[in-house]
């Protein structure tokens, strides 16, 4: 099958109606990530793969990992996509070595971490 | 796989102090919490160093058994959004804001969002303090620490902390804070109380049993 031309970079909108491709269109109507994604795991482009033909929503998600790590939940917001949706493109993107993924770590009890406390504190104050 | 172990991401423990030695920095999570238009939105957008952002979570709710429609399926989907910022304190740890729902009905929500997260700031509006006994109830359930900082609106009567305490019925060593959500500093500030706060709380004694860990 031959790719489809793909003239623009972002999605399709239309003006008055928005989006013109309903957000599970472009995940192929699947509603889980292969690999397990947070809103806040983190994500950086590895370079080594070329996602064009993996269609815009795909290459748009790719566009905006940029050069460092960043969230899951600050693509979805940039996409302007559902998170469910956003965590599909982007596993999709990892199951092709696109991009590298990072879990955040959990922590259930913070106060055993002294020293990322008195660190969050001192970034913190940094800001005051 | 690409994941940088081979392990499970997501339930794969990470050892103190290595946190940045792939490239990666630590994000790190605080729930801004209290009533519908307290001020959740405007507290996170003046502490985040990035415009204000806001993502969809797709939920399927299964409704009450108040309606008699019968072999009618009571499930819906519904679309929440959560406003979130960022706030960048290190090369190794990365701040992130984010408003819960207001609505008392995406509660459930709230079980994934407040995984992992540090601590909790709820804002409080002292004419409609019991706004935020929702919230309250919720972060001392789970045992998520937090500080209450009553958003100071204009023309709402000033009280001070400890009558709000009393009203609350806090334990003693929650701190109560003024703040104003509009100033950054003092949002900030906020956020200062809530971290010393956790400091001064006695480590857990030992990894909850569920988990498998062994001290």
């Amino acid at each position: 099958m031959a790719p489809p031309a793909l003239p623009q970079d972002g999605p399709w909108l239309d003006d008055a109606a928005g989006r013109l491709v309903r957000p599970y269109t472009v995940i192929n109507g699947r509603t889980r990530p292969s690999a397990p994604l947070d809103l806040l795991s983190m994500v950086v482009p590895t370079g080594a793969v070329s996602v064009a033909h993996m269609g815009p929503e795909h290459t748009q998600a790719l566009g905006l990992c940029g050069a460092g790590p960043t969230s899951v939940a600050e693509i979805a917001a940039q996409l302007r996509l559902p998170a469910v949706v956003t965590k599909v493109l982007l596993s999709d993107l990892v199951d092709c070595g696109a991009l590298t993924a990072k879990a955040p770590t959990f922590r259930h009890h913070p106060t055993d971490d002294q020293s990322l406390l008195e660190a969050v504190l001192d970034g913190l104050r940094r800001r005051l | 796989m690409v994941y940088d172990d081979g392990s499970d991401p997501l339930t794969a423990p990470r050892t103190s102090g290595t946190e940045g030695r792939d490239g990666f920095p630590d994000a790190l999570k605080v729930l801004v919490a209290g009533g519908f238009g307290v001020g959740k939105t405007t507290f996170v957008s003046t502490v985040s160093e990035i415009e204000p952002l806001s993502t969809e979570e797709l939920l399927t709710t299964v409704s009450e058994a108040t309606d008699s429609l019968e072999g009618i399926e009571g499930k819906s989907t519904t679309t929440v959004a959560m406003d979130f910022g960022r706030l960048t304190l290190d090369e190794r740890h990365v701040l992130y804001l984010f408003g819960t729902p207001g609505q008392e009905r995406f509660w459930f929500m709230w079980d994934e969002l407040s995984d992992g997260a540090l601590g909790a700031v709820v804002l409080a509006d002292t004419r409609r303090l019991e706004d935020c006994f929702s919230a309250v109830d919720f972060f001392e359930r789970r045992g998520i620490a937090f500080v209450v900082a009553v958003n100071e609106f204009d023309g709402s009567y000033r009280y001070e902390p400890e009558e709000v305490r009393a009203a609350v019925d806090l334990k003693p060593e929650v701190p109560v804070v003024l703040c104003d959500a509009r100033v950054p500093g003092s949002g900030i500030q906020t956020l200062v109380t809530l971290v010393q706060y956790l400091l001064t709380q006695t480590p857990a004694p030992a990894p909850a049993p569920s988990h498998g860990a062994h001290s």
